[in-house]
């Protein structure tokens, strides 16, 4: 095999998403690193510097490679997350673009959801301001394991070191507040590619890694729980041809961690023991099987799955109820109803729920918690108690994000309304 | 933990299979769009192992604008046979004469917009409820929103003004009468890692894709390959040249690329040189004589 194909079999998969408007150089930051990283073809390029010349600028303007959420601003369509792909010879990225006014916290949310890694943008003339403290909550409600604050624009406080630092000490304070686990701090200009991808020559007193090199060296697979054994079952192979009579295998993905043939296994709800007899992929026997794996697993004993179940482990049994406290985001324009019976979605599972209290909301601003006032609407955030038609089998969010996490969908819309973090 | 580390393939992998499984499980009557091309056999690919050792639980299906590359037809075929997979047929050419379309006419006619009304009427006919495509968020701008679960209402059309916002992996599949879900499976991949797992996994295409004498002539910079029904504009005189395919449509609007990959490796290293190609050393860059349309479905935006 060559060195090509091996290199590239060995790339590790990185979701991040960028928080951080555009006045703070987002799209020049995301412009700077596929350009810098070659991912920009030669037609888009060209394309950009045309732009750059009629608009009179001497240097490209990367902030135009990533103009399509700008243009849908101006003319009034409803902004999205837009999702961009590059590769290095070490790890092919995803990036959820989102944009970070107040009134886009559903689409942060969203691209939130699926995030290794936020990328924090801060100005470094403004410091740490009321929108930073929004993203840096939606990061820690969402669990992202790991957060890179970049304080953009050092070309235009002279490179100072001070300004970085004090940025630094503000952004603690902050954090300290959150439940962030991991936060690195870089100094950039996206704009001159400082420290972006390539070292800066302007801020020789910053020994610290390059925003590309912690994108590329950020240990990202213990951010799956390889704990706690977690497979809801997706769907139920039953093939009935004459070579597999008797066949019954239960297709999904691993949702939490390792299953190994012969571990003891318990079925939920039913609450039936048994042994896994085999996990296999295509005529491929595993030895074992970790999240996110999609895969099929036999089981020793004949018992009655169906999807929606789940097969846990013996280590640690998930929580039971009928109801739960989640932390709620309202992500549609009509507002929550109090009272109201939605669709839930959890795992594999489909049942319907009753939103029976509101305890708070937060003001995502000032993170204070608002007593009292029981409406939830639109780019909202509260935590909420959920009623459900039958018992829901979960972890909390902050132990699993996977069964942890729920959506709320109206009844008469079928639009998907609500994303909720069991608490 | 450095025992479970699955690469970025993997992962895709693992990611396509379980959405799926999602539509199976979600929709009454899925379908999966086959073109014959890489991105759907890498998709069909994907749905075999997500049933395996059942067979796929829902059928392919093919709108045939009657204007493929025989190739193509012969590798459906083919495959179709080899794995008892059903594939559904559906003419363009129908959709034509039954007065449901007007054909364009002369050169540069092309049978691509066509397709939709055929597919469409398919959809109608079979009451489909979930339409699987290859298609990528990588491939250009507007598809860079584009959810896995992508609704569209009684008329087929797509609001990308109000689309489900998609958490997580909880896909939204509910739906009103009439309605259907087009999916994306490989929403994130890109082109070189549909390469890559072609290569890993060691899957057949057809041979298309590789170099390969053939009669072509230049037309505004591509190279198109002649055909029956290819009407040639004045100046345009047929070639022979070693010629290959970086995306399977239409001879009308397949670009053809002067190459001399003869292995799917040799393609992967042919991707990655496009990709890395300086600024300025595009214009005598024959990789890069591929129509725009070949492009936005090869990967470019």
């Amino acid at each position: 095999m060559s060195d090509l194909i091996e290199g590239y079999l060995n790339m590790e998969l990185l979701r991040f998403t960028t928080a951080g408007s555009v006045d703070d150089g987002k799209s020049t930051l995301i412009g700077r690193l596929l350009y810098d990283s070659k991912a920009i073809f030669e037609d888009q390029l060209e394309a950009i510097e045309r732009a750059s010349e009629r608009a009179g600028s001497d240097e490209v303007n990367l902030a135009l490679l990533t103009d399509g959420l700008r243009a849908e601003r101006e003319q009034g369509i409803t902004i999205d997350v837009a999702y961009r792909y590059f590769a290095t010879p070490k790890r092919k990225f995803i990036i959820a673009d989102t944009p970070g006014h107040v009134q886009y916290t559903r689409n942060m949310v969203t691209g939130a959801s699926t995030a290794n890694v936020a990328v924090i943008l801060v100005d470094a003339r403004h410091g740490v301001l009321e929108q930073t403290i929004r993203h840096s909550y939606i990061a820690s409600l969402l669990q992202i394991p790991h957060l890179i604050v970049t304080v953009n624009k050092m070309d235009l406080v002279n490179f100072d070191e001070k300004v970085f630092e004090d940025i630094k000490d503000q952004f603690r304070k902050l954090a300290g507040k959150l439940e962030i686990k991991d936060v690195r701090f870089v100094p950039i200009s996206a704009k001159y590619g400082d420290n972006v991808v390539k070292r800066s020559e302007n801020m020789p007193w910053y020994e610290g890694p390059t925003l590309m090199y912690l994108l590329e060296t950020i240990h990202i697979s213990s951010d799956w729980n390889h704990t706690i054994m977690r497979f809801p079952v997706q769907y139920v192979i039953r093939p009935q041809s004459d070579k597999y009579h008797d066949f019954r295998g239960y297709a999904g993905r691993i949702a939490s961690g390792v299953f190994k043939p012969g571990d003891k296994v318990t079925v939920l709800p039913s609450g039936l023991t048994t042994r896994i007899k085999t996990i296999e992929m295509m005529e491929k026997q595993l030895d074992k099987a970790f999240a996110p794996m999609s895969v099929l697993m036999t089981l020793e004993d004949d018992i009655d799955i169906s999807r929606g179940d789940m097969i846990v482990g013996e280590n640690k049994a998930p929580q039971v109820g009928d109801e739960i406290e989640i932390m709620l985001c309202w992500l549609n324009e009509t507002p929550m109803r109090l009272g109201g019976k939605y669709y839930l979605k959890h795992t594999t599972n489909d049942l319907r729920c009753l939103v029976q209290d509101v305890e708070y909301k937060v003001d995502i601003n000032t993170l204070d918690k608002i007593h009292g006032d029981k409406s939830v609407g639109l780019n909202e955030i509260a935590k909420v108690k959920l009623r459900t038609t039958k018992p829901l089998y979960y972890d909390s969010y902050r132990t699993n994000r996977v069964t942890g996490s729920l959506i709320l969908i109206d009844e008469a819309t079928n639009n998907t309304v609500g994303a909720g973090m069991i608490v | 933990m450095d025992g479970y580390h699955l690469n970025h393939l993997q992962e895709l992998e693992a990611e396509s299979i379980y959405v799926i499984r999602e539509v199976a499980a979600q929709f009454e009557r899925p379908v999966l769009l086959f073109s014959g091309g890489k991105d759907s056999i890498v998709m069909f690919h994907l749905a075999r192992k997500a049933f395996w050792p059942a067979k796929v639980p829902f059928p392919l299906l093919h709108i045939d604008t009657g204007h493929n590359f025989p190739e193509t037809l012969e590798f459906r075929d083919r495959l179709m046979e080899k794995t008892g997979a059903k594939c559904i047929v559906r003419y363009v050419q129908d959709t034509i004469d039954a007065g449901k379309v007007v054909e364009e006419t002369g050169p540069g006619a092309s049978r691509n917009v066509l397709q939709t009304v055929t597919l469409l009427d398919a959809i109608e006919e079979f009451k489909f409820d979930a339409a699987m495509g290859g298609g990528r968020r990588d491939e250009e701008k507007a598809r860079a929103k584009e959810r896995f679960f992508s609704h569209r209402d009684v008329f087929g059309q797509w609001d990308p003004k109000n689309q489900r916002p998609e958490l997580w992996n909880l896909f939204n599949g509910r739906k009103k009468l009439g309605e259907h879900f087009r999916v994306f499976p490989l929403s994130n991949w890109t082109e070189m890692d549909v390469w890559q797992y072609i290569y890993m996994e060691n899957i057949e295409i057809p041979s298309l894709y590789f170099t390969h004498e053939r009669e072509v002539f230049l037309r505004d910079g591509v190279w198109l390959a002649t055909a029956p029904f290819m009407e040639l504009k004045e100046g345009e005189v047929p070639v022979k040249k070693r010629v290959r395919c970086r995306t399977i449509g239409d001879i009308t609007n397949t670009g053809l690329t002067l190459s001399e990959a003869n292995s799917v490796l040799d393609i992967i290293k042919e991707v990655a040189a496009t990709r890395t190609t300086e600024r300025g050393a595009r214009a005598d860059d024959k990789r890069s004589e591929t129509s725009m349309e070949d492009r936005k479905k090869e990967g470019y935006f």
